[in-house]
């Protein structure tokens, strides 16, 4: 099914264009924003819910059909306690080889390298799937969830 | 330094305009306009750190305020009579407020001059024990980060709250 000929759900079709070109940039540049937390501004939490604002322009422009066929809701929490679960371990590691909760136990690297700063890329990458997944998660549950009755 | 009282004010009118609009999409937008000034702020502070969460947050809340909560539809008037006793209230309170917080706030440091010693040692030696060039992420995820995992702890709650509440799934048909 082409979500561009399907006219009837969601949003008209120049904003579906747009849409469909700009989303792919959007998650590189979440990606960008968590893989370079530890070296430029940033970090797991603007990158997760910048990725998670590029699930919510789909959900928004093509109907929440289309979206949920990309990303379904259950996928998504899923994907946030997976996050939870890498940051946890990662704590938890620490005392397993070193002894101390939240111990940076692995090298450090040279600084200002995209591998360096210990465990902190691994913790902004749970981080970022962490946050990007429960707040596309909350936004679909509110967005399917009627408040107002229709009428 | 200018600046960033004038977006402070702009903040203070924004509030005041969401606070005693009529119109939910009216409040809305402007709670929007005390978020945008406030990332403007942090620019102007030299947090880009902060103002890139900011900015990215939100955005999202703005949109599921709109669009999630049905407000572009509520467009209805609220009818009731202005409190004349919330303004005195909040008169009251702001006089009790300055009279008190006088003495105290003229002991504060400098604007700009913290005196803070245990931040100092994380600047001096933050590079070279934790390797990380941003040094906001070395302190949220190495010095700080039992703070960053209750932090998470209380946004996964909040989310598995909202969901649980909101649920379609096994909700009793009325």
């Amino acid at each position: 099914m082409n979500p561009l000929k399907n006219a009837e759900k969601g949003m008209t079709i120049i904003v579906k264009t747009i849409a469909k070109f700009i989303v792919p940039p959007i998650i590189l540049f979440g990606v960008y924003m968590i893989l370079h937390g530890h070296l430029t501004p940033g970090g797991g939490f603007p990158g997760g819910v910048i990725m998670a604002s590029a699930f919510i322009l789909l959900t928004l422009a093509f109907g929440k059909e289309v979206a949920s066929q990309k990303l379904r809701r259950s996928t998504a929490s899923l994907l946030e306690s997976t996050g939870a679960l890498i940051f946890l371990s990662l704590a938890l590691l620490g005392i397993v080889v070193g002894g101390w909760f939240f111990l940076n136990f692995l090298p450090k690297g040279h600084p200002l390298k995209i591998l360096s700063a210990g465990f902190i890329p691994l913790a902004n990458i749970g981080i970022g799937i962490k946050v990007g997944g429960g707040i596309f998660a909350v936004f679909l549950t509110l967005a399917i969830f009627r408040v107002f009755p229709k009428k | 330094m200018w600046q960033v009282y004038a977006l402070a004010i702009l903040m203070i009118v924004g509030s005041l305009v969401a606070v005693h609009t009529r119109y939910l999409l009216s409040a809305v937008i402007s709670l929007a306009v005390v978020g945008l000034a406030l990332c403007v702020a942090f620019l102007y502070l030299q947090a880009p750190d902060c103002a890139i969460t900011q900015i990215v947050v939100e955005v999202l809340a703005l949109i599921i305020l709109i669009r999630a909560t049905g407000v572009e539809r509520d467009m209805t008037e609220i009818k009731d009579k202005k409190e004349i006793f919330a303004y005195e209230a909040v008169g009251i309170f702001i006089i009790a407020f300055a009279f008190f917080a006088f003495r105290a706030l003229s002991y504060l440091p400098e604007f700009g001059h913290p005196v803070m010693k245990v931040s100092q040692e994380y600047i001096r030696k933050g590079l070279e024990q934790t390797g990380s060039a941003n040094l906001v992420t070395s302190v949220l995820l190495d010095f700080r980060a039992y703070d960053t995992l209750g932090e998470a702890t209380v946004l996964f709650t909040a989310i598995l709250g909202a969901i649980i509440v909101l649920r379609e799934v096994g909700r009793k048909k009325k």
